[in-house]
């Protein structure tokens, strides 16, 4: 709770002024009763028509009061509870951009999704409410039991046997309800992951026809989802007739024992009309105190899930980073006896012991099987993740010595399963380097091979691209990517996989570049086409976590049977041609 | 942030928020800020958008007429009782004063008040346990319509709008719809039982007094639409910054290894803040409007109660009428003016609900693929003849895709479909599949133009393995059998084996019942193209469309499955898209794609002896050895 505070303070005074200025309103509706006697019992008994005028205008002047502390209040509540959630909001999605890889992988993207929205609303709905309430309903309740008191102590001792009782009642209905309420969240976790993948699945969906399959899927979650909130609303309104119950059960013993003290002649029959008053007023703000506590219990599941993620430990920093002032420089690569696993206990390592050097400026290509660790040795170089065992060192530095950005800035990295986002197509090329000239920023797409399609679209670089990247093909889509990644000019570039939908010849453009206009940086180059890699200055072949062969591309062909054996694959048919 | 930055983002989401929040703006002076943006016409169809939301949200309670009976007779059972538990207290208090007050009476009093109660307790529980059963079966049955509508959407729909603001739909949206149809409806009927039981008690009491009250309520209810004017407006701008913020984090998050490779968190937090500040403006003002709806209906109320006092009051001096009655009128006056406060209170909610309700069914009213015309036919079986004439396409009008194409594919050919990228090679897989529809020229399949067939008939004919490899949740042996739902377990696994599938699943945890999550996040993107391919076999679809299916997939693996492959493409018509052009070699026919034309089709030698682009590509690819 306390770290929630830093949200309050800023907006400290609104946190405050709104309670109170909603404590006018309770002030208000006390005092008309008593204005409302005097007409009554002074100027209508008296025959005074001023008298009443005069007292009737100061009830309106009370209602406008009223009036002016309500709608003040709401603004403050309103300004707290929301620029309260903004700003957690904020947090928590600056914390998101803290994770690393496998923070993100452990987290689904649905699910951090619904974090920075439906919860959030849900804790503001909740402060919103707490705020309106938060001095209203105990106020009430406190003033009426102490006037109780004042009025008949004997008969004030039933609200202090029932009250407890009820609070222990509500207790446990909230106790109850609350699991549900985690539950209910987690299935509509479900349910959102269900959308979501409709949504991004729908071409296979209806290549196979498989609208009625999904809809029996999404049915059944969406069954599921109401079942549990069926099962968690059904709690929470007993909620309500529990309070009901004690209440009416407080008047029926305070009409008895008062009756009975009134039969005997101990206490007035007013007195009891009043008390009775009292008990409405206890009912009434403890329904609203329950009403605060069944939105509460929602709020809090939620907020646990909001704190789960401020909370979660983010496994890659760079706080202990002892060079943190040093950028990269040259782009050299080591590897020493480094090891990976994903599960931090599962058996099966996906690098396995790897000792490697690369040389500033080298071409290096890597081959190998699908599966068998390629993408995660280079996710190593700009620290997307951190080895198990081993270092990795680049210029001579272990990675984790320097900070992330200076990492990062010099270790460009085209990522297999790349995105471009909605934008022009100038904005996302923009990415690489925010303050690029426009020659820059068509050099690098140049060099991309992009240049030229994107000038063939009537709005050329301001093109508007969309969700993903949809209105470009796969290969413009990497070709994209790959002239996000030099506009960085990175020290280290890594290619994952980045070309495989670039045909041939353009490729070839792409690699011509790069020897020419990329030689001082080192460059990583992963491929399934053999001809991708085969010029590079060291070729690894690796197989199940392990480097199985490398050298240059005769080395191999005359050692390597693996290599081989991907050579043949590929060019037989030009042999035979 | 610095200005320029600030300016770029406001001008890129001053498109989204002028076609979004059309009511920002309209006649009359407006509060707060921001630049005034017109919306006259909108401001006077609103009314009837909100009343044909409220129409079309109560289509989904009609089949539960009777429990919403039940609920009806419960709250007026709850109401009464509620009325007489605090009437019957006076008689009870009077007996005691009277002679031969006992306790033995009192006692009697009280257990038949004690029943009132429990009555009261049993029919609030009763009403509040069937409200939640139909608002949450109503919601059911609203997300299963708009999930069924969506995935009906054509696939241009997908293409051009956001995955983030349709979810927005499905979850803060209806989670609005939700809060209404949980306790509105309720207080709405207890309301104006409230309000008309009160009504006829007043009139019992004094006419006179009561024309007074009532003379109120038109200048509270006008008090109520002046701020409920401005709330629907503000309510409305909330949900769209929230769709519009919701949006952006999807994309975001989605994107966010991307966002890290680039160090690009400041910025994305920036571009963040712009949007989660600029929702917060309208939040706030959304909730002020929302929330004053109460204060100001209970400080009218109090003026109303007021007045009714003065007026009263002058009526006992002036006409004597009498203190007992006065006393009880103005609780009446109170009793009256209390349910419209509270009625007034739910705003917040019914505003939410209503713009929320709007935003789901405009995606309801979205036209879905066009229906089957209705001498669509069906091809059973189906041959796999595949005829493209004059084939003209843009997906926008005034950009033209393929230009006038003419193929023809037999049964058991292999057609290759190779150009540099965007020629439009995945285009026509689109047009076949009909996800788009084509401007002019024809296609037919077995004679058959394929605009008279039905889709899904079309559609189960033809197995695709797309460039972007997506799974679903569920076991590895569930998202093949999505190929063919009635294939057995051998059938599964023959499937992966002919995709050399079989290998690397067996070498997983739990084999075939490991489970995908996450769009297979535990897999290599190779791995995901093998099961993507495994899926496409195990459907027995004549016609079979592999786009860039092996792009991933290590060549070694690719000869591997080769084998299988060929199998597979004997009795099939098949298409390849393909960059490797070892892949396409053996294709019976070769068509290369520049600028959406076929330039040059034949098979290998043929164009390689032609010596043009296509030698051009395949010597290129040689030279370089």
């Amino acid at each position: 709770m306390k770290r929630y505070m830093k949200y309050v303070r800023p907006y400290l005074y609104a946190f405050i002024l709104g309670p109170i200025l909603m404590i006018t309103e309770v002030a208000g509706e006390v005092l008309m009763p008593s204005l409302m006697a005097d007409i009554i019992n002074v100027g209508a008994l008296n025959h005074d028509v001023g008298y009443i005028v005069g007292k009737g205008l100061s009830m309106i002047g009370v209602a406008l009061i009223m009036m002016i502390g309500g709608i003040g209040g709401a603004w403050f509540a309103s300004k707290a509870a929301v620029s309260f959630s903004a700003d957690l909001r904020k947090d928590l999605f600056r914390k998101i951009q803290t994770f690393s890889f496998a923070n993100l992988d452990r987290f689904s993207t649905g699910s951090l999704v619904t974090r920075l929205t439906n919860d959030i609303t849900q804790v503001q709905n909740l402060i919103m409410m707490g705020l309106r309430m938060a001095l209203r309903a105990p106020g009430m309740l406190i003033g009426a039991v102490i006037m109780a008191f004042i009025m008949n102590r004997q008969l004030a001792m039933i609200f202090l046997v029932i009250l407890p009782i009820m609070v222990v009642a509500v207790a446990v209905v909230i106790r109850v309800a609350f699991p549900r309420f985690t539950i209910l969240q987690k299935k509509l976790d479900a349910l959102n992951s269900n959308i979501q993948e409709m949504l991004t699945n729908v071409r296979v969906i209806k290549s196979f026809v498989r609208g009625s399959y999904e809809e029996e899927r999404f049915a059944r979650s969406n069954a599921e989802l109401k079942n549990s909130g069926l099962n968690a609303f059904k709690i929470v309104i007993i909620q309500m007739p529990v309070v009901m119950l004690f209440m009416n059960t407080t008047t029926l013993l305070v009409v008895w024992f008062g009756g009975n003290q009134i039969l005997t002649g101990r206490m007035p029959v007013g007195d009891l009309t009043a008390f009775t008053t009292y008990v409405v007023q206890v009912l009434s703000s403890l329904m609203m105190l329950a009403m605060v506590l069944l939105t509460s219990s929602r709020a809090i599941a939620s907020l646990k899930r909001i704190t789960e993620v401020l909370d979660a430990k983010v496994d890659l920093t760079d706080e202990d980073a002892r060079y943190s002032q040093v950028p990269v420089k040259h782009g050299k690569i080591e590897f020493q006896n480094v090891s990976f696993r994903y599960y931090k206990n599962s058996e099966e390592k996906v690098l396995d012991d790897i000792d490697l050097v690369i040389e500033p400026g080298q071409t290096v290509g890597i081959i190998g099987s699908t599966g068998c660790g390629k993408t995660t040795l280079v996710s190593l170089i700009p620290r997307l993740y951190d080895a198990d065992e081993g270092k990795v060192l680049v210029d001579g530095i272990d990675v984790r010595d320097y900070s992330l950005k200076n990492l990062r800035d010099g270790v460009g990295m085209v990522l297999q399963k790349n995105v471009l986002f909605s934008g022009t197509i100038q904005e996302n090329l923009r990415w690489g380097d925010e303050n690029a000239t426009r020659e820059e920023l068509l050099e690098a797409s140049r060099s991309a091979q992009a240049d030229e399609f994107v000038q063939n679209f009537t709005q050329g670089y301001e093109t508007e691209l969309g969700q993903g990247g949809v209105n470009v093909s796969g290969g413009q889509k990497q070709r994209l990517c790959i002239a996000r990644a030099l506009l960085k000019k990175p020290k280290i570039l890594i290619l994952d996989d980045s070309t495989s939908a670039v045909d041939t010849a353009t490729e070839a453009k792409i690699r011509e570049t790069f020897r020419t206009t990329l030689k001082d940086t080192t460059k990583l180059i992963i491929a399934q086409r053999i001809t991708s890699v085969m010029e590079a200055d060291q070729i690894l072949v690796m197989d199940e976590g392990k480097i199985v062969g490398r050298g240059r591309h005769e080395e191999l062909m005359k050692d390597c049977e693996a290599y081989r054996e991907i050579y043949d694959s590929q060019m037989r048919e030009e042999v035979l041609a | 942030m610095d200005q320029a930055r600030k300016e770029r983002l406001i001008k890129k989401y001053a498109y989204a928020q002028q076609t979004d929040m059309p009511g920002a703006g309209g006649p009359g002076p407006r509060p707060g800020r921001g630049p005034g943006r017109g919306g006259r016409n909108m401001a006077v169809k609103k009314p009837e958008n909100s009343r044909q939301a409220v129409r079309r949200l109560f289509s989904y309670l009609e089949q539960d007429t009777g429990k919403l009976f039940l609920v009806f007779f419960c709250v007026i059972a709850g109401t009464v009782s509620m009325l007489a538990g605090s009437y019957m207290l006076r008689p009870i208090i009077n007996s005691l004063t009277e002679e031969g007050g006992n306790p033995q009476k009192l006692l009697h009093s009280l257990i038949l008040m004690a029943a009132v109660y429990a009555v009261g307790i049993l029919a609030q529980y009763f009403q509040q346990r069937i409200m939640i059963t139909v608002s949450q079966g109503a919601l059911e049955r609203i997300r299963n319509e708009l999930f069924c509508k969506v995935q009906r959407l054509p696939v241009r729909f997908y293409d051009t709008n956001n995955n983030g603001d349709i979810m927005s739909r499905f979850t803060n949206d209806l989670d609005a719809v939700g809060d209404m149809l949980n306790n509105t409806i309720v207080q709405i009927i207890s309301g104006v039982i409230n309000v008309t039981g009160t009504l006829c008690l007043m009139l019992y009491t004094n006419v006179w007094l009561t024309l007074v009250t009532v003379l109120m309520v038109p200048l509270m209810l006008k008090l109520a639409g002046m701020v409920m004017a401005r709330s629907r407006r503000f309510y409305k701008a909330q949900q769209a910054a929230l769709g519009t913020l919701n949006g952006y984090i999807e994309e975001t998050i989605t994107g966010q290894k991307v966002v890290k490779v680039f160090c690009h968190e400041e910025v994305a937090q920036e571009e963040f803040e712009f949007l989660n500040y600029d929702l917060r403006d309208k939040q706030i003002f959304a909730q002020f409007f929302g929330g004053i709806m109460g204060p100001v209906m209970n400080g009218s109320g109090q003026i109303s109660y007021s007045v009714t006092a003065i007026v009263g009051g002058i009526l006992c001096v002036l006409r004597g009428f009498d203190l007992g009655g006065l006393t009880v009128f103005v609780n009446y006056s109170r009793q009256f003016t209390r349910p419209i406060n509270e009625l007034s209170m739910q705003m917040n909610t019914v505003f939410s609900a209503l713009a929320g309700a709007e935003r789901v069914f405009r995606i309801m009213d979205e036209e879905p693929e066009a229906p089957d015309s209705p001498d669509a036919v069906t091809l059973d079986p189906c041959q796999g003849h595949v005829v493209l004439q004059d084939v003209t396409f843009g997906y926008n009008p005034d950009k033209v895709i393929l230009k006038k194409i003419s193929l023809y594919a037999k049964p058991g050919q292999k057609i290759a479909l190779v150009g540099s990228t965007g020629a439009g090679k995945t285009t026509i897989t689109n047009l076949i599949t009909r996800f788009y529809d084509i401007d002019s020229g024809s296609i037919t399949i077995d004679g058959v133009d394929i605009r008279n067939i039905k889709r899904d008939n079309l559609r189960s004919n033809i197995a695709m393995v797309l460039q972007d490899t997506h799974l679903f949740t569920g076991t590895i042996r569930e998202n093949i059998r999505y190929g063919r739902l009635d294939a057995t377990d051998e059938e599964v696994e023959e499937a992966a084996k002919l995709a050399s599938a079989h290998h690397f699943i067996r070498r997983l945890e739990h084999g075939y019942d490991t489970m995908i999550e996450g769009d297979g996040a535990n897999l290599s993107q190779g791995q995901r193209q093998l099961l993507n391919i495994a899926r496409a076999a195990i459907s027995k679809a004549p016609i079979l469309i592999l786009d860039e299916a092996t792009s991933s997939v290590d060549t070694r693996t690719e000869r591997h499955i080769e084998h299988g492959m060929d199998r597979l493409m004997a009795t099939r018509t098949t298409f390849v898209i393909a960059h490797r052009l070892s892949t396409v070699r053996n294709a019976n026919a070769i068509m290369v794609l520049e600028n959406g034309e076929i330039i040059e089709r034949g098979d290998h030698d043929e164009l390689l002896a032609m010596k043009g682009r296509y030698y051009e590509l395949y010597t290129g690819k040689t030279e370089l050895d």
